[in-house]
């Protein structure tokens, strides 16, 4: 197991006032993502524990654009991964703020 | 004098030395090869039918068994390397050279066998180009060709996988060459007539039924949702502003994704009637969903697809069938209808390089072209204007008189920004240009070009490729959705930004597309057993897909 932690400034809040959201599985090619929204201001936190090691720079470049897009001020986003695809984890994050985001029902 | 009926004469001679083993044009199984070493002279070019899917599986394995002695040299024009006896019959010194368009499961071999040597390649085409040289310069001497059932005159039924046949015996026969048929059955009467009696020289009876691959069956419960966010990006992108209607779909799990959400996220959009009502296509069983909801009009087909008879004949009124009432499919036919009357084509492929040329190709395996390049390239001959034809055409060329712009066909490219075994789609460099230099080839195998792609989809977004105006705008269009491959990591920022606010590049978020829809409970069906559900029984899948 590999685990990285980046912190960002994102550009504002994310919207919305759902506590945590949870979404996808830890599975072979898939992973977890939970957010909770504890951070203050526009600080936004990614930690990861990955299966696959040595894949650092992709991450980085996965969670800057994640932010950059999606500005997920005040969350802090947990992954579990089970060794998913760049492409598989940007849908993910995605996914997770867009879920957080939405009204309680 | 000068001799002008030589072939023909020649022609004779074969079938008088055929006949021998035959009782009028029959011939038991067990005499195959027998006839084969009576029909065929050394040198010969032969047509073994080994179609997309229909094989002449017999008269493959009879091949493979002849005196090399009587029968060798032989130069095979055939569309489908697909048998393993389509190679055995160059180790053994039968055949000597080879044309060919596809070579799907032999593609790793016949990449080894052309390294060592084995094989004299001629070239490898496109379903229509191979087709077309038949009747120029490679006019086969003998076709071994497939059929489901014949009479005693030779009258065949191809039934619903017809595919290459008809073409194969027109440029045989009627150029003094001979026809061989292998069939299931012999019976009193044809149900239908698909190849005239007179073609035909010999009927060999097989023991059991020709081979047909199911190349286009794909389990929705195989799709991803990275696979579902893509298609939304190119339902919402390409298919809804340009309004296309008459169009061809790839193979692969991204155009089956796209097929299911038709019912679902584009009736949402509003879009049915609108896009993706007449279809250059093979029954694909993943639009069954789309067809049984009203969208689809009417859809030829290069061949069938295996189990789809049933459902085909309870829906004549968007295929083509027969009086018989099963499916009449003809390859050549519907790649001219894909090339010249499709305004999109639309599917996936293995490496994309930075200018968009790209192939499927790799340096151990040699797939073939088959049918996607006619498909995936610009008609130059087109004349008749429809609206995503003019549209694609505008964006390419804003500043040309209207009355005289060429439009263009819409040849989109769409895949997840990593393939199987997280291999990155986008590459410095195609693996075809390797191959070419180590086989010493004129051409460097590439399946479509960069100047005929116009866009290319994956998770990231959509690149309009005809909105770019040089190189670096294309190669930067391309990078701003490779996402994190070597290719997407090395973009500047910057100028994808510049892109993205010109529609250059649209991400799903400038789509108003919403990622919690990239869930598999979007697809209409969501596996096999659904797709039996929705054609109402109909639908007989193969028993490897059946898992209940």
């Amino acid at each position: 197991m590999e685990t990285l932690s980046y912190r960002h400034q994102a550009r504002e809040r994310a919207r919305g006032s759902k506590p945590m959201a949870i979404i996808g599985v830890v599975a072979s090619g898939n992973l977890e993502v939970l957010a909770e929204r504890t951070l203050p201001g526009t600080d936004c936190q990614v930690e990861i524990s990955t299966a696959a090691e040595g894949f650092g720079a992709v991450w980085e470049a996965v969670v800057a654009d994640f932010v950059e897009r999606r500005s997920p001020g005040g969350l802090k986003l947990s992954i579990n991964d089970g060794g998913a695809r760049p492409d598989t984890v940007a849908l993910r994050l995605a996914q997770a703020v867009r879920l957080i985001e939405e009204d309680d029902q | 004098m000068a001799a002008w009926r030589k072939a023909r004469e020649m022609r004779d001679t074969r079938i008088l030395a055929g006949s021998k083993v035959a009782a009028g044009k029959i011939v038991e199984g067990h005499d195959a090869v027998a006839l084969l070493e009576a029909v065929i002279q050394p040198g010969d070019r032969v047509c073994l039918e080994g179609d997309n899917q229909k094989q002449a599986d017999l008269l493959a394995g009879a091949l493979a068994r002849v005196d090399v002695a009587k029968v060798h040299d032989l130069h095979m024009v055939q569309s489908g390397v697909v048998l393993p006896e389509h190679l055995d019959i160059f180790e053994s010194g039968v055949a000597k050279r080879l044309d060919y368009a596809y070579s799907g499961p032999q593609s790793a071999r016949i990449a080894r066998m052309l390294f060592g040597g084995k094989i004299e390649l001629g070239a490898v085409h496109t379903y229509l180009e191979l087709f077309a040289r038949y009747f120029i310069d490679l006019t086969p001497h003998v076709a071994l060709i497939a059929a489901v059932s014949a009479d005693k005159d030779g009258n065949l039924y191809t039934g619903p996988n017809t595919e290459d046949t008809p073409t194969v015996v027109e440029a045989t026969a009627f150029k003094d060459g001979v026809v061989i048929a292998q069939v299931n059955e012999i019976v009193e009467r044809v149900p239908r007539v698909d190849i005239p009696g007179d073609r035909v020289h010999f009927v060999v009876k097989a023991d059991k039924p020709f081979y047909v691959e199911p190349l286009f069956t794909r389990d929705p419960g195989a799709i991803t949702e990275a696979q579902i966010l893509t298609a939304m990006l190119a339902i919402k992108g390409i298919y809804a502003p340009y309004g296309v209607q008459r169009l061809n779909h790839g193979i692969g799990f991204n155009t089956a994704a796209i097929e299911l959400l038709l019912p679902t996220y584009g009736e949402r959009l509003g879009l049915k009637g609108k896009v993706a009502s007449h279809f250059a296509l093979n029954p694909h069983p993943t639009l069954i969903p789309a067809i049984e909801s009203g969208w689809v009009e009417q859809i030829h087909s290069f061949g069938s697809e295996v189990g789809m008879d049933d459902y085909i004949r309870a829906r004549s009124d968007v295929f083509f069938t027969g009086p018989d009432g099963s499916l009449r499919s003809n390859r050549a036919f519907c790649q001219t209808a894909g090339l010249y009357a499709c305004d999109m084509f639309i599917g996936s492929t293995l490496q994309i390089d930075l200018q968009g040329n790209s192939s499927t190709v790799t340096t151990s395996r040699i797939a073939g072209f088959g049918g996607a390049p006619n498909m995936g390239s610009d008609a130059r001959g087109r004349r008749h204007p429809s609206a995503p034809w003019l549209q694609a055409g505008k964006e390419a060329d804003p500043d040309s008189p209207p009355a005289l712009r060429r439009g263009r066909k819409l040849v989109v490219q769409i895949g997840e920004t990593f393939g199987d075994k997280n291999v990155p789609l986008f590459v410095e460099q195609l693996d075809a240009l390797a191959l070419a230099e180590k086989l010493d080839l004129e051409l460097a195998p590439v399946m479509v070009y960069s100047d005929d792609v116009t866009h290319i989809v994956t998770e990231e977004g959509v690149a309009n490729l005809l909105l770019c105006r040089d190189r670096n705008e294309r190669e930067h269009a391309i990078r701003g959705i490779a996402g994190y491959t070597e290719i997407g990591r090395d973009r500047d920022a910057k100028m994808v930004q510049r892109l993205r606010e010109r529609g250059v590049i649209r991400r799903p978020e400038d789509l108003g597309i919403d990622p919690l829809d990239a869930d598999r409970n979007l697809l209409a069906a969501r596996s096999i057993k659904d797709l039996v559900h929705w054609s109402g029984g109909l639908y007989a899948p193969p028993s490897r897909f059946r898992n209940w």
